[in-house]
């Protein structure tokens, strides 16, 4: 479905990535794990066309993702939910929703969405008419996914969405996560909350320095000896 | 007392056309981060329509001022700043000071620099008379237009989706595009509004007056920088306000200032507006977005 090779990024004259290559099959749940500086975030920046790749492919579904700005990308079936959450604090709860579903063409089914979300995270039912900018940090992260999801991707990518929150939400973003899983969205995940990344996902890709450390299927990282010391980039 | 109110009613006119003028320079900084100093000859444009156009019934007038100078912003968003999409401020800002010259010598070999007399309306110059206050009805006029287009412009942001989406675009562009709004639908809607606003504006300036110059919007322009300054950069409630309070400094210097500092008025307010920028240097609405991104 996603399939990146040999992408490199650099910022002015400091190189990012030095060649990152992985693939995301339709269906699945891949992780992407490693220490801060690894490239996860700019990965998910390049495919989403915030950042020019130097060189290297970004296709899905076979078609190039390269020089295609974001809004056209979304449209292509992705999402992103941006590192730091991003929600849009000056605006209500209900225009960050609304804002979600910017490129669907389908209103009616849009609104049924929309109805479906406020069922699946009850809390942004209640602060629906406040300004987003309210939000407590993991009410926030459900706003972001939440948006994300009404623009009814197929590949949703995630950037570190338990990052500061309390253990008790991080349990509600995964089984959040695992209901998507359930309905087929194909999820590429950016965590740093390792092990529980890993043991959520069906494949893993360690990242250290702007390029792939390892790759495997769930249990072949988590059998890995130096699996600890790998991803903690010691 | 008379007085004051005829006063009063300078300030609300003055403050009226700073705020249209102000409100177009705002739209597009909050948005793109470009200070468009070619506002101005959006004003000026719709100010040689009504000249060219000489003397059809005025609805048609005022639409064709308004068609042309929205006409112009799309296309100098197109042609001028479009391609510049990402550059840096200082580039954009530079750019907009080449648009403006070249819009106003196009101006001089077409219309030459001579000034062009037009009478816009009979009925505008004549006043309401009521007591002893004459009250221009240009003024009226002009108060009324400006406050519907405030709350009008206010519902379209608040209540439309492209609206709502131009709102999200002034927050964080890459955010607003990440969930699927089109940077130059955005981007080409803030430029038409702005081209409304300036067209609007000329009508009423070309109304008070009576002539068109090439340099027609450069003053105007600069009142409506220092307005968006005043008021907050970065805030539509802001450049309004920031417009209201210099059409009230101004004519405060013009009506107290003795007669031998007259011809010194705008040095003395623009003093003002440096004292009040000391005392509040981020303006006197603060941009939220700004205080996030300090």
């Amino acid at each position: 479905m996603l399939r990146i090779d040999d992408l490199r990024v650099s910022y002015g004259r400091v190189p990012a990535l030095h060649g990152i290559s992985l693939h995301v099959d339709e269906g699945e749940v891949v992780t992407m794990v490693g220490p801060n500086g690894a490239g996860k975030t700019t990965t998910l920046s390049a495919i989403f066309g915030l950042v020019p790749p130097a060189s290297g492919s970004i296709r899905f579904e076979g078609q190039s993702l390269v020089g295609v700005t974001p809004e056209k990308i979304l449209r292509k079936g992705l999402a992103l939910v941006p590192e730091g959450r991003h929600i849009l604090g000056t605006l209500t709860v209900a225009e960050n929703l609304q804002l979600g579903t910017t490129a669907r063409r389908d209103r009616a089914a849009a609104a049924a969405d929309l109805e479906k979300t406020l069922e699946r995270f009850p809390v942004l039912k209640g602060y629906y008419k406040s300004s987003a900018g309210t939000l407590s940090g993991g009410e926030q992260q459900q706003l972001a996914i939440a948006r994300a999801l009404l623009s009814r991707p197929r590949l949703l990518l995630l950037d570190e969405p338990s990052l500061g929150l309390a253990p008790v939400v991080i349990d509600v973003v995964f089984d959040t996560l695992e209901e998507l899983r359930q309905e087929g969205v194909t999820i590429l995940l950016v965590e740093q909350t390792v092990a529980r990344a890993v043991e959520f996902a069906d494949r893993a890709y360690i990242l250290r320095s702007g390029r792939v450390a390892h790759s495997g299927t769930r249990e072949e990282i988590l059998r890995m000896e130096d699996f600890e010391t790998t991803y903690l980039g010691v | 007392m008379a007085l004051f109110v005829q006063h009063v009613i300078d300030a609300t006119t003055y403050g009226s056309l700073f705020a249209l003028y102000a409100l177009g320079i705002a739209l597009i900084f909050g948005i793109m981060g470009l200070i468009n100093f070619a506002h101005g000859e959006l004003i000026m444009v719709g100010g040689y329509t009504i000249v060219l156009l000489a003397h059809p019934p005025w609805p048609v007038v005022i639409l064709a001022t308004i068609a042309v100078a929205i006409v112009f912003a799309l296309a100098m968003e197109r042609v001028a700043f479009r391609p510049l999409r990402g550059a840096s401020p200082p580039t954009l800002l530079i750019a907009s000071f080449a648009v403006s010259y070249g819009l106003q010598n196009l101006a001089i070999l077409i219309e030459g620099s001579a000034a062009k007399g037009v009478s816009v309306s009979t009925w505008l110059s004549e006043s309401f008379q009521i007591g002893s206050v004459s009250i221009p009805k240009l003024d009226v006029v002009t108060v009324a237009v400006t406050a519907v287009l405030l709350v009008s412009l206010g519902l379209f942001l608040q209540r439309t989706r492209i609206g709502v989406q131009m709102r999200a675009a002034a927050e964080d562009f890459r955010i607003a595009r990440v969930l699927g709004v089109k940077a130059n639908t955005v981007i080409a809607t803030a430029f038409a509004i702005s081209g409304l606003l300036a067209g609007v504006g000329a009508y009423f300036l070309t109304a008070q007056t009576g002539e068109v110059t090439p340099d027609f919007g450069s003053n105007p322009v600069l009142y409506a920088f220092v307005a968006t300054v005043l008021g907050g950069m970065g805030t539509l409630r802001g450049a309004v306000l920031g417009g209201y309070v210099f059409g009230a400094i101004f004519v405060a210097l013009q009506a107290y200032l003795p007669i031998e500092l007259a011809p010194y008025r705008d040095a003395f307010a623009y003093g003002a507006v440096i004292v009040m920028l000391l005392v509040r240097p981020q303006g006197l609405v603060v941009s939220r977005s700004v205080v996030t991104r300090i």
